[in-house]
């Protein structure tokens, strides 16, 4: 052939060509020595954490992987109960300001150092410290003087937080904070290594220089591809690890993922394509995980301008006019759940309100609606229009479209659909400017009513619809000084119903986690924080 | 030469400049900031935040400051990626992207050449409709339809080769992304040569050597492949850029950490160093192949030195 007849004779064209080859041979990685039986989990991870600083990370990717690696005062089980991390006891003053906590004496660092209540103490001060701008700082706003910290008023040191002794660590707080054992499970209140943060500055986070308190430590970070996780012998409980490493690989598409999937090469995926569940139904049902999960879809009023500024009737007619059964089935069809309430289900020690005509058939509601916009001042003759604003996906196209249409069919609603980049969506809404409906969603930090509730409060940054009511702030008031859960969970729930009646927001449907698990995997518990420690998982040959 | 080298060099530097100026601006004139986020975060964090990484400094004085650090070499650290600088990013990244590019543009030059001279050859026969026919395929379907298609039948369902990238090691895990990325060029460079090896094939002196005797394919190695390869050449620029541009898709679907799924991400992100970052590299890269070119024509050609 021509080919072979060039690489005959044209000594320069054969140079070449065996320059490549081999440069292509050498470049190549040599393959792994797999020496003694190391079992390795593979799990897929959507995008690179930001940071494995815990301080410096704030999604729920970095959060996975810091969960492997660190560990706080207190953590979950594998069944999904809170138990104690480093911390084995702990006790509670009678008015809910004082917690005191014990340390275990065999909580370690992966250098063999004891894990202390000075670096809990010091780790706080850091995510206090302005300096350090870190995300979840306000995380432990409920500690003395923390709020104070963050604005510079007070120095770190003014936290009210002290190491009382090598395993004692003392808490103060300015209000009663319930949920606060839920919070201390959360990777920003994880402790960092004071040591090591004074030896390497901002390189402590390099493997190698990292120390890791948890299960795992980092073995190595390639950016865009995988972290590698190995066990760490000091951990206190490392005799109940059985895995002995992790390999977090980065997997940005969902297509992509899911065939590594299939091709074996990974055990746990971290989520599923919405295209290929039927297939995934039929083919493995029992690999598929799909759980409640604490997040909401909804869309957004825009209340500080008109239309909807002051106009409650207007916002419940809309909102009941979507049928929200046909967007979980026809649209999202993972199983999620329609929301008639703000809170999603599964929160501990909690009952959602329900939205009041959560109960009524589709064409009861829109014709509840059609009275409402008619009181409202608007009818055939004189339309409403509005905007709708989503940031550009076919699932949200999807579901724009389907509501689009169901307001105009059942009350005449002209809606323009407006897609937008993500960011220039996030950069509109919080601006209020031109935005009349849009598209949000919110996930919880804990679990705890407490962290849907409070959004809405007047002045929070994540109240997107600037929604505020005087008797909604003064019922989270109410709530936020009792320490009698009961009497608390009174007091929120109360707030829930002010806020569904005022219509602030439409919520569409609760998310779920969705995860493909291999048979091999063993231990895999879902629950409604997403939480799945590597540490409660083992792997047997099937 | 050499001072002709050197002042093509400086002329250089305000190209650059002015490169750095424009993506400077343009990447803060995009609404969002690397910071936003659906869990919007109290004032004072913001405010926080903006001071750590000078974001509330006017314009001028946050560019002149990351003007200073790439001076001394500096990219600064990642928004994003904030355990990694930018150079380190770069630094990893890039030699994955050349060595794909590279392996894929040789394997697109090797078959298509040899593709298209086949076709040539056999001119209207049953196989140059299918050869071209292939070529038309190759061209017409995008790469992301192609590279999945790809990891469904060799790694899923044949289990061949490697789905991913991540985890793998060895030649293996080469072999798809190479060929989704050369498979369309495969088909340019094939339906070139065969365009340009039938003019070729039709001159005088190939006439005269068919004439004299030789064989079809001792004519093509000694006397029509090197004239014929003439529009392939120019093709390369266009070539390299194409691949350059589809390595994103092939990075995103095979998960390599190349320097394209970087620069996309760097952008969604609004990861202000990353994106300046592998601008500034890319121009410079640009600039200096641009210098070599030069540089070479006037090694050639001694009167454009004069100039």
């Amino acid at each position: 052939m021509v080919c072979c007849a060039m690489l005959r004779d044209m000594k320069s064209f054969r140079y070449v060509l065996l320059v490549a080859l081999g440069v292509t041979l050498v470049s190549c990685d040599k393959p792994v020595d797999s020496g003694a039986e190391v079992s390795t989990l593979h799990r897929g991870l959507s995008i690179d954490p930001e940071s494995v600083d815990p301080h410096k990370s704030r999604s729920v990717q970095a959060a996975e992987v810091l969960r492997d690696i660190g560990e706080g005062l207190l953590s979950y089980s594998a069944s999904g109960e809170l138990v104690g991390g480093v911390a084995k006891e702990w006790t509670v003053s009678e008015d809910g300001l004082t917690y005191t906590f014990d340390l275990r004496d065999d909580a370690r660092w992966s250098n063999g150092d004891a894990v202390t209540a000075e670096d809990f103490a010091f780790s706080f001060r850091r995510l206090a410290d302005p300096d350090t701008a870190a995300f979840y700082a306000e995380m432990l706003g409920s500690i003395v003087n923390v709020r104070a910290i963050i604005a510079g008023e007070k120095a770190p040191q003014d936290i009210g937080v002290e190491a009382v002794d090598g395993r004692t660590l003392v808490i103060t707080l300015d209000q009663p904070t319930p949920y606060l054992l839920s919070l201390l499970t959360s990777p920003s209140t994880f402790p960092v290594h004071p040591g090591s943060i004074a030896q390497h500055g901002d390189a402590f986070t390099r493997p190698g220089n990292l120390l890791s308190n948890g299960a795992y430590k980092l073995d190595a970070w390639e950016p865009g591809s995988v972290l590698r996780l190995s066990r760490n012998d000091y951990y206190w409980n490392n005799d109940e690890t059985a895995i002995d490493a992790v390999n977090h690989h980065v997997l940005t598409q969902e297509m992509a993922e899911l065939n590594r999937y299939r091709a074996g090469e990974i055990h746990v995926t971290g989520s599923v394509p919405p295209d290929s569940l039927q297939q995934i139904r039929s083919e493995r049902p029992a690999e598929l995980h799909i759980a409640p999960y604490l997040g909401v879809y909804y869309y957004g009023f825009n209340l500080t301008k008109p239309p909807f500024k002051g106009n409650p009737q207007l916002r419940a007619a809309l909102s009941m006019a979507v049928d929200r059964d046909v967007l979980v089935e026809q649209i999202t069809g993972r199983g999620e759940e329609p929301a008639y309430s703000w809170v999603p289900p599964g929160v501990d020690n909690y009952e959602p309100r329900r939205l009041s005509y959560a109960d009524m058939s589709q064409d009861e509601r829109n014709a509840h609606a059609r009275r409402l916009i008619k009181e409202a001042g608007y009818g055939p003759d004189n339309p409403l229009q509005i905007e709708l604003r989503y940031n550009t996906s076919d699932t949200q196209q999807r579901m724009a479209l389907a509501i689009q249409a169901m307001w105009k069919e059942a009350l005449g609603v002209e809606t323009t659909l407006i897609n937008e980049e993500f960011q220039v969506l996030l950069a509109n809404t919080q601006a209020r400017e031109v935005t009349q409906v849009f598209r949000s969603s919110w996930i919880g930090d804990y679990n705890d009513a407490h962290t849907f509730l409070n959004i809405m409060e007047a002045g929070n940054p994540a109240n997107q619809p600037a929604y505020a009511s005087e008797e909604y702030d003064s019922l989270m008031q109410r709530a936020a000084q009792q320490v009698d859960l009961d009497r608390r969970r009174l007091w929120l729930e109360e707030a829930e119903r002010v806020l569904l009646a005022d219509h602030p927001v439409i919520p569409l449907y609760f998310y779920v986690s969705k995860h493909l698990v291999s048979p091999e995997v063993v231990g895999w518990g879902d629950n409604v924080l997403d939480y799945h420690y590597s540490q409660h998982l083992s792997l047997v040959d099937h | 030469m050499l001072r002709y080298a050197l002042l093509r060099l400086l002329g250089a530097i305000p190209t650059l400049l002015l490169v750095i100026v424009l993506a400077f601006l343009m990447v803060h004139a995009a609404p969002g900031g690397p910071f936003d986020d659906e869990r919007t975060l109290p004032p004072e964090i913001e405010a926080n935040i903006a001071r750590a990484y000078h974001l509330d400094e006017p314009l001028p004085a946050q560019f002149v400051r990351y003007l200073s650090g790439v001076l001394r070499g500096d990219l600064g650290p990642s928004y994003r990626y904030r355990d990694h600088t930018v150079s380190e990013l770069i630094g990893n990244a890039f030699p994955l992207s050349l060595k794909l590019g590279a392996m894929a543009m040789l394997m697109a030059l090797l078959i298509g050449i040899a593709a298209g001279s086949f076709a040539a050859l056999r001119r209207n026969s049953a196989v140059d409709r299918l050869t071209m026919a292939l070529s038309m395929t190759g061209i017409s379907v995008p790469v992301f339809v192609i590279a999945p298609v790809m990891v469904l039948l060799f790694a899923v369902k044949l289990q061949w080769l490697p789905a991913g990238w991540s985890g793998n090691e060895g030649i293996a895990r080469f072999v798809l992304p190479v060929i989704s990325l050369a498979l369309p060029q495969i088909a340019y460079i094939a339906k070139l040569t065969r365009a340009s090896m039938i003019d070729v094939l039709a001159s005088n002196f190939v006439r005269t050597a068919r004439g004299q005797g030789l064989g079809a394919y001792a004519v093509i190695r000694y006397h029509a492949l090197k004239p014929a390869m003439l529009p392939i050449l120019s093709y390369m620029g266009p070539a390299i850029a194409a691949i350059l541009t589809g390595s994103v898709v092939v990075e995103e679907v095979f998960g390599v950490p190349g320097l394209g799924q970087f620069f996309v991400r760097g952008a969604l992100n609004r990861d202000y160093t990353l994106v300046l970052g592998i601008v500034i590299f890319y121009a410079t890269l640009i600039v200096l192949l641009n210098l070599v070119v030069d540089i070479l024509y006037g090694v050639i050609d001694p009167r454009i030195r004069q100039r």
